[in-house]
């Protein structure tokens, strides 16, 4: 299994390959195309800004390959929202791989922080990135944007309002969550893409 | 539902956990590493590691055991004492820490809280407040764990910290710490209540009912305690399990 995670600006780049490392895996760090479009599986990790996040995507054209890519891809967190048509975070154009929009959350209740931060629960799971993980598992979040629910959404989440906490369309799959930090249950959904 | 969070800290000098531990399971109690990966079996929401060393060596001797730490942890973790610089940062970032915890620094160079935000994101960055209720009534800041009083007001500093771009607090009552009596719930009240970041409570947590007490009352978005799990006067998992019975939303 040759697993590839794409170098760019972003902070948890470690904490993903480590993760693999924990369930045996490996993968290799790189923004090579070559060495991307070659790997079986690509995983898309993201903590940033989604316009900077863009801008270094587009200086090395990435932005152009990884919509091409035909093995499944999986973006963690900003990486999912890069992979959607469109973000409120300094009103960026995205990837458009999902059509779904990623907004700010807003809220008047002094009880409920932006950003998100911390576990909350997933469910309404479809497709075998969740196979074995119990609807209302726990996930650990940390984001002030989320992506709304639409066509491709495979699981949700609650804060604020009902969101897509999974999309998934063709090859491409993204979670908000970060799986690389999610205990036991992140590591059966990192087995699960890995085995698709 | 978000969950309330329950942080045990670890204090380490020269890569081991000090201030005592008492795991009959561990085959080291001294190892922070294997320590940590018991708690975060337990159910432990997140890690604080707080290094104490006071040498030379220290950076390296840190890089090198948060570096362990996030090959063998699955849970989100805080790494926090004597940082200063963008370097340093970057440095336990790189080594796979998922936030760093500032004090002193911060207070004697704000600006570094508006760097550090900017170039590795508010969420990475915990701003670490030691407060004491004086005579007058009032919370004060102390620098240099403790020891050093500052005339500047807990919620005016914690304010313009969140503003520098601090992602979180963490707040210590030495009114309250090491005392097992409850947490300072008003402080940490009027910080939750005020400011739109998430608080950690820290300080006085002794009994399950404290941690009921801090998530309610004092409106904390998670709580920091130390010797009461180490020395095993309170079980991560008992002390989750009582929190969901009496209806706080919590990981088990």
């Amino acid at each position: 299994m040759n697993t590839v995670i794409i170098q760019y600006n972003a902070g948890n780049i470690q904490s993903v390959l480590y993760a693999l490392e924990r369930i045996g895996m490996t993968a290799v760090v790189t923004d090579d195309p070559t060495l991307i479009q070659s790997a079986d599986k690509v995983i898309f990790p993201g903590v940033g800004e989604a316009s900077t996040a863009m801008q270094y995507l587009k200086e090395r054209n990435l932005d152009v390959l990884i919509p091409q890519l035909k093995q499944p891809v999986l973006g963690i967190c900003l990486g999912m929202q890069l992979m959607c048509s469109h973000s409120e975070e300094n009103d960026t154009p995205c990837l458009g791989i999902f059509n779904e929009q990623v907004r700010k959350f807003t809220t008047t209740a002094p009880a409920l922080k932006i950003p998100q931060m911390g576990w909350n629960t997933i469910c309404d799971f479809k497709t075998d990135l969740f196979t074995s993980v119990p609807e209302n598992s726990f996930a650990y979040f940390v984001h002030g944007y989320y992506a709304a629910i639409g066509v491709n959404t495979i699981a949700k989440t609650d804060y604020i309002l009902t969101y897509s906490a999974a999309l998934q369309k063709d090859n491409f799959y993204g979670v908000q969550f970060h799986p690389e930090k999610s205990a036991l249950v992140g590591e059966q959904i990192i087995k699960n893409f890995i085995a698709l | 539902m978000l969950t309330k969070r329950i942080i045990p800290c670890l204090d380490i000098k020269d890569g081991r956990t000090v201030k005592g531990v008492n795991f009959a399971e561990l085959r080291d109690a001294g190892d922070p590493i294997e320590l940590a990966a018991l708690y975060a079996l337990q159910g432990a929401d997140e890690l604080v590691f707080l290094d104490i060393t006071a040498t030379v060596e220290k950076r390296k001797t840190l890089s090198e055991l948060v570096n362990k730490i996030a090959h063998k942890i699955n849970i989100p973790f805080t790494v926090g004492g004597g940082i200063k610089t963008e370097e340093d940062v970057s440095i336990l970032l790189q080594n796979g820490a998922d936030k760093i915890s500032i004090n002193t620094a911060a207070y004697m160079d704000p600006t570094i809280i508006k760097s550090f935000a900017k170039n590795f994101g508010s969420q990475c960055v915990v701003l670490a407040i030691d407060t004491k209720c004086e005579a007058d009534g009032h919370w004060y800041v102390y620098l240099n764990g403790g020891r050093q009083k500052t005339d500047t007001l807990t919620t005016e500093w914690a304010k313009k910290a969140v503003d520098l771009g601090a992602g979180e607090i963490l707040l210590t009552s030495m009114n309250h710490d090491g005392t097992k009596q409850g947490f300072a719930l008003d402080i940490t009240a009027t910080l939750s209540s005020t400011l739109p970041v998430p608080i950690i409570a820290s300080g006085g947590g002794g009994e399950s009912a404290h941690f009921y007490d801090v998530f309610t009352t004092g409106k904390a978005d998670a709580a920091l305690a130390a010797s009461i799990f180490h020395y095993k006067e309170l079980a991560i998992p008992d002390l989750k399990q009582y929190l969901n019975n009496k209806g706080i939303p919590i990981r088990l």
